[in-house]
């Protein structure tokens, strides 16, 4: 299926958001996600909840003022 | 001490994390500026990415309180998103909530900041808003339930101090119990000192200390800044005169009357 990730489409065959990240070799742990402009607390990463469509944002703390 | 939402801290000096030329200046910087809350923010990582993890080490290393903020966020509804990803990531429920109006001036949309404050307080956020010198917005703002409001002195990284002291002031005198802190366009130590002079609980600053040739000598400057302008406001500033008063005795002044 077809997802967009950051603004990017791409082609998954991931249906959670741990799988997902795994997919796209996110390394590290300190990311927040949202589907669809809907927060996913980690506790439901394992949860197959991603459908084609979806748009995901996965971000990560930077520089802030 | 100054109290955040219930926190105690003793630095008065809040400061971003943005625009140091390397990683190990900024960290220089932040201890040598004493602050004890740093902001941050949230940004995509791309895939593979180790930036946002590299940077969270070292904001780790430092031991201290973070506050992301929702910089770049336009709407409502963008803040409140950005907030929420925020508390899941920062372990947090402080934001310092940016709604911006303007991209060329980074004015604060006041009406959609007040909203979006009033939609987080009620979801057990700690809010911390960045507005304009208005006096019915900051009203608004602690009507809906913020404790602490960061009013601008000049836009974002303008360096030009408190354009509008006399707005400020009146902000002091109308919210006592609120935690007050100037936050941006703030860009020499005096500038600091003047906003406590004012009676402000804190400042927030980043570019003036960030794009500073020496950015942890600045810091330790604005440091000083804050505590002199602090311990003056405590102190009591006389208020000023439109004439001159003589400081040195006039009784046994020489040759006084000898003139004829």
């Amino acid at each position: 299926m077809r997802v967009t990730v950051n603004g990017e489409r791409r082609e998954t065959a991931a249906e959670s958001v741990a799988a997902l990240l795994r997919e796209l070799e996110y390394d590290g742990s300190h990311f927040a996600v949202a589907v669809n402009a809907d927060v996913v607390p980690r506790a439901r990463w394992a949860e197959p909840l991603l459908s084609g469509g979806d748009t995901v944002e996965i971000l990560t703390p930077r520089q802030g003022g | 001490m100054v109290a955040f939402y219930g926190r105690q801290f003793s630095s008065r000096l809040l400061i971003g994390t943005a625009l140091y030329a390397s990683p190990t200046v900024m960290q220089q910087a932040i201890r040598a500026s004493g602050a004890e809350i740093v902001t941050v923010s949230l940004r995509r990582e791309a895939a593979g990415g180790k930036a946002g993890n590299a940077f969270w080490s070292l904001i780790r290393e430092l031991g201290v309180t973070v506050l992301p903020n929702t910089a770049g966020c336009r709407t409502v509804r963008e803040a409140v998103t950005t907030a929420k990803l925020a508390r899941e990531l920062f372990g947090t429920s402080w934001i310092k909530l940016e709604v911006i109006a303007d991209d060329e001036t980074l004015q604060p949309d006041v009406v959609g900041l007040v909203e979006a404050a009033a939609i987080l307080v009620k979801d057990g956020f700690e809010v911390f808003p960045y507005c304009t010198e208005d006096l019915s917005t900051a009203l608004r703002l602690a009507d809906a339930g913020c404790r602490v409001v960061m009013p601008w002195a000049a836009p974002i990284g303008s360096a030009r101090g408190l354009v509008n002291a006399d707005a400020l002031r009146l902000l002091r005198a109308r919210l006592p119990d609120v935690t007050l802190v100037v936050d941006a366009g703030l860009g020499a130590p005096s500038h600091a000192a003047h906003a406590m002079e004012l009676g402000y609980d804190a400042v927030l600053l980043n570019t003036a200390i960030a794009k500073a040739g020496d950015p942890a000598a600045m810091a330790g400057a604005f440091r000083r800044g804050v505590e002199a302008g602090h311990a003056a406001y405590n102190a009591g500033l006389m208020g000023p005169r439109d004439f001159a008063s003589p400081s040195t005795p006039i009784v046994g002044t020489p040759f006084w009357h000898a003139v004829s």
